[in-house]
């Protein structure tokens, strides 16, 4: 060969390149790093304290404390007790009863059956080590010297237990049968309705899609309307419906809907729009070709149905039951209102943090429900790729072809459907506007004085759309901007990698879970960050972090649209990124950024389960007050302000269609001059 | 070559470049020179990395080694906005929300010129490609041969020493795009800007390049002139990847000899040795048709075949011929409209056909 040098010898590389960073590549890496530090602090960290939380025991190590008395006069005799050998012989406090949480305390004054606050009798208590540790009133001893006591004050000597790490919350949770019952209640529940709204679904949007019904617009909307209601919502609807006072409760015939049945009915309800959303865009990719062809080889409706339909849809179809599995699993609102004595994970988590005070079990509940939810994730997610690689083929839209027999059926059935929602909403309404269920039955606004209510109040609901807009504001900038950096920066590839994996890790934690974490990470005083808790700023930071990830892939998805060589062009012409940033980028993917927006304020609106373990007395919200005010009893003004939500979020959504279509008119006049 | 006898000359050298993405290595120990003012295509198939190479000049995937020296700086390890040159890619990478004008500027803006003399650069580029009137529209209300000329009037809206084009025409139909082969070629002539095409498509290359980098696997093949790389292959991928040709097994049997099975061929002088095994080629356009008789007045090389399939392809005709001499291959030959019809030449005849030996080259045996 002439050119000699190619080969046989084969010079090694030597000296390896070092990339000199561009101002530009500083700014985005920084930018990056500050944006991965948020979700470090936001989600990584609070989890790892609910998992190091589930770990932890605490015990009374009675061991630990040492105690001397003294007689009447005063006189101490030398002989030391340690409390461990007192119960010994007392029995004063069983094994079990020495375990407890990380807030236990416990009297001194029981190891002494002949304590009377009113005696001479002086105490001295110490620890033995420096792991014992008790309280003198509200001072904290953990020192060695002997504290010197009245008896008057001895009584008010509370001991504190020690921390140790292991299973035995585990232990102690999967021993607890009404405990463990949860689990399998929650799977069941959540199996049910999947395959119920799944069902429903389907065939909705298969009408929407492949028949020449009429309203579909409407029927569209109307399928849209549950994903503006907190879920709390249908539950208070069932119990106007289907309650000890329901309008038709004859068509239970004696079935209690409190239980499985109306936690099944309400989430098939707020579940529905979204695997219609999921299916219908499924179905509306399918390619017309393989119909023609079925037509051409003379298949029957029914066996084109099954082979041609059904695989076409199968990733929808399954995308969209693991994606209402999950919301139904997690989902704490609806369960707490309808379930009654039907106990599920999510309300569990609750009962066992705010009812009882039991921070360890609430972890460990946490833990337990978190496994399902992200195994359901990451099947979906394994699936929805796959979908995205149908999507990319060439196909031809299918176009459907009149049939008056199936239309009307059609139209029946989303006619049934529209009316289970809408009827769900208008009870809902109604009994916000009567005077007294089912007694007194005339129009009155009396449920709308919010204030007079527990639960918060109207400043409950404009806490309420202060944070939504908050988390709308915040939340786009913040995700679209991430999600801006890690799409279109170049190099930094680990760093890239470890961003994608903490945006797409909120997806799969339930907002119970992500509420608890909250508690032990930011409540903790130790943590300088502490003193963002109680406040608007950790509900907002717990929001957007709970919904970033599906606001990362819809800002991914539109920068993936976009030319890839725009920033090499933009270097090339040595102009900063910046300015392609707002010159280019933001214009051109102005829609998916108020889509985005959209998608924070309603979800804010909307969203119960993060923010339960977070809101102050200052900051309550709307969708709380729902959950505080049906708990007390005050359920028609719970109805009326799970409808004031609504509202909101329709007009809400009717200024987000506005920006979109005016607005973009003027700035994206590009787009329809073809 | 000259450029590399007088690297006082060279605008742009490159320098033993590796790059490597994970276990691939996408270049190889890569050097080339480019002059001031050259037009220099990367020809090559798919995956031979030629934008690899082209992407680690422009500084967008910087090269695991090597170096980059631009007009005298060692610019290896630059950032892109760092270096000075111009790009254009096959996708336009126009910005779709900015007019035509606002594109245009993009690059002029934020280095000293007033706005006046932004709009005045703007359209005096504008009358440069010819779309005068088209300032306030948007890329999308253009033709893709438009838009493609914006892009290039963008690179070069600010006087960059050095112009890369990244297959600018691959997206574009066949008739445009010979017609924007000439147009980039006449402007480029215009400015003296450096250049650097890349592009597969072999015709492109050979119209418009003062020299060509043919690069294989991600090594460099052959420099030289497109008559160079065309009539004299350096190997047997060149020979092979630009244009047609037959190709033999055949055995040095001489000074200008070599042996195919039993028939012996003359060619022009080679550098083997005697008995050495070698790949053999002829271009199609190279078979001269005698005939179905022999003229009495042959030279060397001459043998019968049979005419086993014609194909008409518009100027020419492609014929396979089979040979007793050459049992081994069918061998192609294209033959002029005019020399069929002269000759009277028809699908199954027997014709006699004479192979130039100074058309016959020799090879190294490529490993399989």
């Amino acid at each position: 060969m002439n050119s000699a040098n190619i080969g046989n010898t084969v010079v090694k590389p030597k000296g390896l390149v070092k990339a000199k960073l561009s101002r530009d590549d500083i700014i985005m890496r920084g930018g990056m790093i500050v944006i991965a530090l948020y979700l470090v602090i936001s989600l990584v960290f609070p989890l790892y304290s609910m998992f190091s939380k589930s770990f932890s025991t605490f015990q009374y190590d009675l061991s630990k404390f040492e105690v001397q008395i003294s007689d009447d006069a005063g006189q101490f005799s030398p002989e030391i007790a340690s409390l461990q050998n007192l119960n010994k012989d007392l029995k004063a406090i069983t094994d079990e009863e020495l375990s407890t949480g990380s807030g236990g305390r416990l009297g001194v004054t029981i190891f002494f059956p002949d304590f009377s606050f009113r005696s001479p009798v002086m105490y001295r208590i110490r620890n033995v080590d420096g792991q014992g540790r008790f309280l003198v009133g509200s001072k904290l001893m953990t020192g060695t010297d002997w504290q010197e006591l009245d008896s008057n004050t001895f009584r008010r000597v509370q001991l504190r237990p020690v921390r140790s790490t292991g299973l035995s919350n585990f232990i102690n949770y999967f021993s607890t049968p009404a405990l463990f019952k949860s689990i399998q209640n929650s799977i069941f529940i959540a199996i049910i309705s999947t395959v119920i709204t799944v069902i429903l679904a389907f065939w909705f949007a298969y009408a929407l899609n492949r028949s020449c019904m009429r309203f579909k617009g409407f029927f569209r909307l109307i399928a849209m309307a549950p994903i503006l209601v907190p879920s709390l919502l249908p539950g208070i609807a069932l119990v106007y419906l289907f309650g000890a006072q329901g309008v038709i409760k004859g068509l239970l015939f004696g079935a209690s809907i409190y239980g499985p049945i109306g936690i099944i009915i309400g989430s098939v309800f707020f579940t529905f729009p979204h695997a219609f959303l999921i299916i219908s865009t499924a179905l509306a990719i399918s390619d017309a070709r393989l119909y023609e062809a079925a037509i051409s080889l003379k298949a029957s409706a029914w066996k084109t149905f099954w082979t041609v339909t059904i695989p076409g849809a199968r990733y929808g179809i399954i995308s969209a039951a693991f994606v209402v599995f999950n919301l139904v699993i997690t989902d704490f609102g609806l369960p707490k209102v309808i379930g009654g004595q039907f106990n599920v994970l999510a309300v569990d988590i609750y009962k066992q943090v705010i009812g009882q005070q039991n921070f360890e079990m609430g972890a460990v509940v946490s833990v337990v429900l978190i496994i399902p939810a992200i195994l359901a994730f990451a099947i979906d997610r394994v699936v929805q790729s796959k979908q995205v690689a149908l999507l990319t083929a060439r196909s031809v839209p299918f176009n459907p072809k009149p049939s008056s027999r199936a239309d009307i059926i059609f139209t029946i059935y989303c006619g049934l459907v529209g009316l289970f929602i809408i009827g769900m909403l208008g009870i809902c309404q109604f009994a916000a506007l009567i005077k007294f269920w089912p007694y007194d039955l005339s129009l009155s606004l009396n449920n709308y004085q919010f204030d007079k209510m527990d639960g918060g109040g109207w400043g409950a609901y404009y806490n309420s759309i202060k944070m939504a807009l908050l988390t709308a504001l915040i939340g786009t900038c913040v995700i679209f901007f991430g999600a801006y950096l890690v799409e279109k920066s170049s190099g930094f590839k680990t760093g890239r990698a470890i961003f994608q994996m903490f945006a797409m890790l909120p997806m799969a934690i339930p907002g119970m879970v992500l509420g608890l974490a909250y508690i032990f990470f930011f409540n903790n005083p130790e943590n300088p960050l502490h003193i963002v808790y109680g406040t608007m700023a950790i509900l907002v930071i717990c929001t957007v972090t709970h919904f970033y990830t599906v606001s990362h892939l819809t800002a991914v998805t539109a920068l993936k649209q976009m030319d890839s060589e725009f920033e090499s062009v933009s270097a090339s012409l040595k102009q900063p990124t910046f300015k392609l940033f707002s010159r280019v980028t933001v214009p051109v993917c102005l829609p998916a950024i108020l889509d985005i927006a959209i998608y924070l304020f309603v979800n804010a609106m909307t969203t119960v389960s993060a923010v339960v373990f977070l809101y102050s007395p200052k900051t309550s919200l709307a969708s709380i007050a729902v959950l505080n005010m049906d708990d007390a009893g005050d359920i028609a003004p719970a109805a009326a302000m799970g409808m004031m939500i609504f509202y909101t979020n329709i007009f809400a959504r009717v200024i987000h269609l506005i920006l979109s279509k005016g607005v973009l008119r003027r700035t994206q006049a590009w787009r329809s001059s073809n | 070559m000259e450029g590399i006898k007088d690297p006082q000359s060279s605008y742009l050298s490159i320098k033993n470049l590796w790059k490597s993405f994970g276990s691939f290595t996408a270049l190889k120990d890569v050097s080339l020179d480019i002059k001031e003012g050259e037009f220099v295509c990367f020809l090559g198939p798919s995956g031979c990395g030629k934008t690899t190479l082209l992407r680690a000049i422009a500084g967008l995937d910087l090269q695991t080694s090597g170096a980059v020296v631009q007009g005298g700086k060692d610019i290896s390890n630059f950032p892109a906005s760092e270096r000075d040159y111009g790009i254009v890619f096959q996708s336009y990478a126009l910005f779709p929300n900015l007019t035509i004008e606002k594109n245009i500027a993009f690059g002029l803006e934020n280095t000293g010129r007033s706005k006046s003399e932004i709009n005045e650069r703007v359209s005096e580029l504008l009358d440069l490609i010819g779309l005068p009137e088209q300032g306030p529209k948007y890329p999308a209300q253009l033709s893709g041969g438009q838009q493609q000329r914006i892009a290039l009037a963008r690179a070069i809206a600010s006087g960059p020493g050095l112009l890369l084009l990244d297959e600018p025409l691959s997206a574009l139909d066949a008739k445009v795009r010979v017609y924007l082969r000439h147009e980039i070629k006449t402007l480029q002539q215009k400015l003296g800007v450096t250049t650097i095409m890349v592009t597969h498509d072999q015709e492109e290359a050979l119209s418009m390049a003062d020299r060509i980098v043919v690069m294989n696997e991600g090594k460099v093949e052959q420099i030289g002139t497109p008559n160079e790389v065309y009539c004299k292959p350096e190997t047997l991928f060149v020979a092979d990847f630009i244009g047609e040709m037959t190709q033999f097994r055949g055995t040095i049997s001489g000074k200008s000899l070599v042996k195919i099975g039993n028939t012996e061929l003359n060619m022009v002088e080679h550098r083997f040795s005697q008995g050495r095994e070698v790949s053999i080629t002829i271009r199609p356009e190279d078979i001269i048709p005698l005939g179905a008789k022999l003229p009495a007045k042959s030279g060397k090389n001459v043998f019968s075949a049979q005419l086993v399939e014609m194909e008409f392809l518009g100027s020419f005709w492609r014929c396979k011929l089979k040979s007793d001499e050459f049992p081994e291959a069918l061998v192609t030959a294209d033959f002029s409209v005019n020399a069929v019809r002269r000759l009277a030449i028809e699908p199954n005849q027997i014709l006699w056909i004479e192979l130039p030996s100074e058309s016959i080259l020799a090879f190294d045996v490529q490993a399989a």
